[in-house]
């Protein structure tokens, strides 16, 4: 399998548990040192994120293990629980490896919002972030299930505390249906790891990607799926499992809106991606149609909630229902711009969502209201913060020139031209349509919180954003200038992943066609085949 | 002959996106004074017009072929979707350009004076640059993902300069319509690119648009592509049904008006359509479609216009209505007539808005042209010039209007196309409405009867940064039509002989037979008289008593109040679209998701918590989480344990 440690030095391993490390310095500090509890975990989130940087230059985009291996860099693996057959293995492909790069830059940004909008408590909530940065860097390099699942359960209850113990006025509320819902999926993927390790006699992801479609029969598969696919259909979230986020996400602090937006939602695109489909090809095939419509309905269902809504953080809550759909929609579709679009958009979608929260935040630290007909004219009352919110809200519209734009357009494209091999156009004509969705609830709420008069007493004399709110800024709008004006620095680390991963799956799904992913019937002529065909022409 | 610019048209917007981040980022707060954001965002334009002018020159003396694109560097790659950043200097984008960067320099001359009291000069000016940017980006783009970014680029640089008086609601609310509206063209846009993509793998126009490429395709789906990139159009120009933002968009500053909502961003549909021109050709459906939106929204636009009474709303319905008169011309073939007409109007119209702004400015903001007149007197230069280009766009001869709306007239005359004469017929009557209209509002702003006369002894000629840009403007607006243009004889149409090696294309409704001389003088003197008559009729009317204005208002009735209030377009899109959309949010949002989903959540979790207290009895367990967990973990036991059974 070629799974061997790289380097003399366990470089990843170092990455996943420096914030863990830093937890652990957090626990000597005496309490009352404030300032001390908020640098410790800066340096320590920052040296994260230099070292995931460093990780990245060292990244080899194109290299290959096998013919049809993905090939994991960075990989550690030594035996754990022997007599169960666990281990400890982790690696680096590209998908993971952007999904790392944004884990630390959110990382950093997180304990930067923290700074003073947490007061009390300071050292368990740090402790509590910084185990939570460990435990999520864990899950998207984990490749054993039973390592993956030990890191996405001890996501769980920083997260809960998180919310449940700093977050807003119906905190405890968010916090137990969070807790429920995800631990409802978490059990039913339990389940399913133990099914699946006693059909195939493994827990290593990349043997089971190889072994567990021809071990797993055709039924078995599909409640397999199932069980995965609900865990991750809740953490994505899809509609109609969907309701635990916008209460999370608003009562949350605004780090934890922060992460749960940026990072915890992409853990369910990503198991759907690393797991449901490489393990149950044929399962996928069946569900693939559903799934691409649950992405469609995601589009517009978040967005039509969006557009309703009384609360700027809840709004933008619903607009990640709406953003993530577009995900969905991309990875199931099975082309290279479908796939590459999703993974794109998970990016984007942590960076544009990450800063929409980090100053609805900046606002709200100020004005402790998050309603948003307590505001207006805050275009005069905070010259700075609106400037770079309307940066960003452009950005999560799809503005061509800024990130989110490319993502969203590759993702429509695919779907298009799944759907154009079907003959089924509806799923991209109506995903186009949350494009116009999305600029009128963004755009409505811009104006009615940052044009007109100042009519309010309390909007008048605030504090702009002060410099370290604008450096937590500045880290994310760096990537969304960036990759709207120059994507391939995204797409070329995850091109060769995704290209090997619908090669792989292509030929393993045997007879899944776009065709049968949008539900209709194709007959099989290879040059129309959207995972055989359209992707294998596309790499040079 | 060596080729020192071809390489560098990126310099053409480049210079204004630096005005734009200079004047925007790094010109400190203190030192934006009206001088140093106005020399640099004028300067920058300046540059770019400059550049333009050498990389024309060059082109002109290019004498084979079809100049190549330029490509800098690797922007969007997915599998075989490949979009490199390339820019296209061709004579179609050069035309374009000159045409941008030319009466955008006047304008941008001419805001200088009219911003001079505005209290931040500094983001009218970064906007205003950001805007050249993106529009030149627009024009030079060599694919059309590259130009969707300009495309959408200048949509949010006019959702920005609308509403730039920020704290005005109806200019934020106008800003938000126009941006909304837009988006919905642009998904047919993003749909054409789509389709684009799949039918032709490539989004390059030299590959798409190649006549052997095209035979390849399927009519359906020529007519699709077609179809959804005007559909983008109608968005961006302002055609029907989606032209209801831009009369709103008068709610911006006047040169705003002139660079944006008239002479520039407006006419980028029909840019796309020309550019396109291979693609319409081949399909004759869509062409169609084309004539007919553009002569039905030319006719009610300038109706529309007969009972407006807000300057600037008059010009904006009339803005509608001659970017009619261009789709129309590209809908019979006539593409170089419908650039033309892009170029000239250009011209007449930012006289027009340049000097309805300097009206505005003499009169301390009035727009109601109930309210001003006698503007003759006092403001003799806006005066003269806001009369030339209302001559100029009513079609007088030998004037610029003129000349290009006569083109397009006698090609829809001679198109092979059978309704061309209706078609004919309907631009003939638009023309006899835009002399009408125009004249109504020249004679109500600048004459009018006594007490008009008096209100308007109060007024002050503008400045001459103001009035210069105008007067120039205006010399354009006479001479620019057969500068460019002259019918006669036909090779010394300079805008044909320029584009001919582009226009390699086949004409759907284009007929090679112009019908002769004296077709062509029949035709001119046809619409000539119509202009004329209407210009009197209009003029002799509207400066007498304004009471007999009114007399007449009362009598025509209801057909008056249908257009005084815009065919209540609005209104209908208020309760067929806006209404509906409303309420499916709120039931998604209120409904649907907190007491329907949620209500089932709560629903299992009373359940839960019920059962909860039941166990508690037996283990004394304190808190439902526990209990759920605990009740969630044993199923999910049991299922493990019975899987032997079940599988």
């Amino acid at each position: 399998m070629g799974l061997t440690l790289e380097f003399g030095f366990p470089v990843l391993s170092t990455l996943v548990f420096l914030p863990a490390l830093g937890a652990l310095v957090c626990l000597l500090i005496p309490r009352e040192r404030a300032g001390a509890l908020r640098a410790v975990p800066l340096v320590f989130a920052v040296a994260t994120g230099l070292l995931a940087l460093l990780i990245s230059l060292g990244f080899e985009p194109r290299a290959v293990g096998s013919e049809t291996q993905v090939a994991y860099q960075f990989a550690e693996r030594m035996p754990w629980i022997g007599p169960l057959g666990v281990e400890y293995s982790i690696g680096l492909d590209g998908i993971s490896m952007l999904m790392v790069l944004l884990t630390a830059l959110l990382g950093i940004v997180a304990v930067l919002a923290s700074w003073t909008s947490i007061e009390h408590r300071i050292k368990e909530y740090m402790i509590c972030l910084l185990l939570l940065e460990t435990a999520m860097l864990g899950v998207f390099v984990a490749l054993d299930l039973v390592l993956f699942y030990v890191f996405w359960e001890s996501m769980l209850i920083p997260m809960v505390l998180i919310i449940g113990a700093w977050g807003g006025p119906r905190r405890v509320y968010a916090a137990v249906k969070f807790f429920i819902f995800t631990m409802f999926g978490s059990v039913l993927m339990l389940v399913g790891i133990l099914w699946l390790h006693h059909l195939t006699g493994t827990f290593s992801i990349p043997e089971l990607a190889a072994r567990a479609p021809a071990a797993v029969a055709a039924s078995q598969g599909e409640l397999l799926f199932l069980l995965f696919g609900i865990a991750f259909a809740i953490k994505v979230p899809l509609v109609p499992l969907h309701t635990w986020l916008p209460d999370a996400h608003t009562e949350a602090p605004t780090a934890g809106s922060i992460l749960l937006a940026g990072v915890l939602l992409k853990m369910g695109a990503y198991g759907f991606l690393r797991m449901c489909v490489p393990f149950f090809p044929a399962a996928t095939v069946a569900f693939a149609p559903a799934l691409v419509w649950l992405g469609v309905i995601g589009i517009l269902y978040g967005g039509a909630c969006a557009l309703a809504q009384r609360d700027v953080k809840r709004l933008v809550a619903y607009s990640s229902v709406s953003h993530l759909g577009f995900v969905i929609l991309g990875v199931f579709v099975f082309n290279l711009q479908g796939l590459q679009g999703a993974i794109l958009q998970m990016v984007n979608h942590g960076l544009s969502t990450g800063a929409l929260f980090l100053l609805v935040g900046v606002m709200y630290e100020r004005r402790h209201t998050r309603d948003i007909s307590e505001y207006g004219g805050m275009w005069d009352a905070m010259p700075l913060l609106a400037r770079l919110f309307l940066l960003v809200a452009l950005s999560s519209i799809g503005l061509p020139g800024l990130n989110g734009f490319v993502g969203e357009w590759l993702v429509l494209t695919g779907a298009l031209r799944a759907g154009h091999a079907a003959g089924n156009y509806w799923p991209a004509i109506l995903a186009t349509l949350g494009v116009v969705i999305a600029a009128a609830y963004l755009l409505g709420m811009y104006r009615r919180v940052f044009f007109g008069e100042v009519q309010n007493p309390r909007n008048r004399g605030l504090r702009d954003m002060v410099r370290r709110e604008v450096i937590a800024a500045a880290l994310l709008l760096v990537g969304i200038v960036g990759l709207g004006v120059y994507p391939r620095a995204a797409l070329g680390i995850s091109e060769r992943t995704a290209f090997n991963w619908l090669d792989t799956h292509a030929q393993a799904l045997e007879d899944v066609d776009v065709g049968r992913s949008f539900g209709m019937p194709q007959p099989p002529t290879r040059g129309q085949r959207g995972p055989g065909g359209a992707p294998v022409g596309g790499v040079r | 002959m060596d080729f020192l610019w071809t390489k560098h048209i990126w310099l053409i917007p480049f210079w204004p996106a630096l005005g734009a981040l200079a004047n925007g980022v790094l010109i400190p707060r203190a030192r934006k004074t009206l001088d140093v954001v106005s020399t640099v965002a004028i300067g920058s334009v300046a540059m770019s017009f400059l550049c333009t002018v050498f990389l024309t020159a060059e082109l002109a003396s290019l004498r084979i072929g079809n100049p190549a694109p330029v490509e800098y560097f690797r922007w969007i790659d997915a599998g075989d979707l490949r979009v490199p950043f390339a820019l296209l200097f061709d004579p179609l984008s050069a035309t374009m350009c000159l045409m941008v960067t030319g009466v955008g320099l006047l304008i941008h001359i001419y805001s200088m004076g009219y911003m001079a009291h505005d209290p931040d000069p500094g983001r009218f000016f970064t906007y205003l640059n950001l805007f050249m940017a993106m529009m030149l980006l627009l024009l030079l783009a060599d694919s059309f993902l590259l130009m969707f970014v300009g495309w959408e680029g200048v949509g949010l640089c006019s959702y920005l300069l609308i509403g730039f008086w920020h704290r005005k609601e109806s200019a934020n609310r106008a800003g938000l319509k126009a941006f909304l509206v837009n988006r919905v063209g642009d998904a047919g846009f993003l749909m054409a690119m789509m389709l684009i993509f799949v039918t032709f793998g490539s989004l390059r126009f030299d590959e798409v648009l190649s006549n052997a490429a095209i035979r390849q395709a399927s009519p359906t789906m020529l007519f699709a592509i077609t179809a959804l990139l005007f559909v983008g159009a109608t968005g961006k120009s302002a055609q029907l049904p989606l032209h209801v933002w831009l009369p709103d968009a008068m709610e911006g500053p006047t040169p705003v008006s002139a660079l944006i909502h008239a002479a520039t961003m407006v006419t980028a549909g029909v840019y796309v359509v020309v550019r396109c021109a291979a693609l319409y050709s081949a399909e004759g459906a869509a062409s169609a479609l084309v004539a007919w939106i553009g002569v039905i929204t030319a006719l009610l636009a300038s109706l529309i216009a007969l009972a407006q009474t807000d300057i600037k709303r008059v010009l904006a319905y009339s803005t509608i209505s001659q970017l009619g008169y261009m789709f129309l011309a590209c809908g019979v073939g006539a593409y170089v007539a419908a650039i033309l007409h892009v170029v000239t109007h250009a011209f007449f119209k930012a006289c027009l808005f340049l000097g309805a702004g300097s009206a505005m400015h003499g009169t301390g903001g009035q727009t109601d042209i109930r309210k001003m007149g006698g503007l003759a007197k006092t403001m003799p230069r806006t005066t003269v010039a806001f009369w030339i280009a209302c001559l100029s766009i009513a079609g007088i001869a030998p004037l610029a209007g003129f000349v290009s709306k006569d083109e397009i007239l006698h090609h829809v005359f001679v198109s092979t196309y059978a309704p061309a004469r209706t078609l004919w017929t309907l631009a003939i009557i638009t023309a006899f409405l835009t002399a009408v209209y125009m004249f109504r509002l020249f004679a109500l702003t600048f004459h009018g009867d006594e007490q008009a006369m008096k209100r308007g002894a109060h007024a002050h000629e503008s400045p001459s940064v103001m009035t210069i840009p105008l007067m120039m403007l205006a010399a354009l607006a006479i001479v620019g039509g057969l500068a460019l243009g002259l019918p006669y004889p036909p090779g010394l149409h300079l805008l044909n002989h320029f584009m001919r090696g582009w226009l390699i294309i086949g004409r759907h409704h284009g007929a090679e037979d112009t019908g002769g001389l004296g077709l062509a003088l029949a035709l001119a003197a046809i619409a000539l008289a119509v202009a004329v008559s209407g210009a009197v009729l209009a003029f002799r009317f509207f400066r007498g008593p304004y009471r007999r204005v009114e007399l007449l208002q009362r009598r025509l009735g209801f057909a008056y109040t249908l257009l005084s209030r815009k065919l209540y377009i609005d209104e209908l899109y208020d309760i067929v679209i806006v209404g509906p959309a409303v309420g499916l949010s709120r039931l998604a949002a209120d409904v649907t998701d907190t007491r329907g989903i949620d209500g089932i959540v709560h629903g299992a979790a009373a359940i839960a918590y019920r059962a909860g207290e039941g166990l508690r009895r037996l283990q004394t367990s304190h808190t439902r989480v526990y209990a759920l967990a605990m009740l969630v973990g044993a199923v999910a036991l049991v299922l493990y344990l019975a899987r032997g059974m079940l599988f």
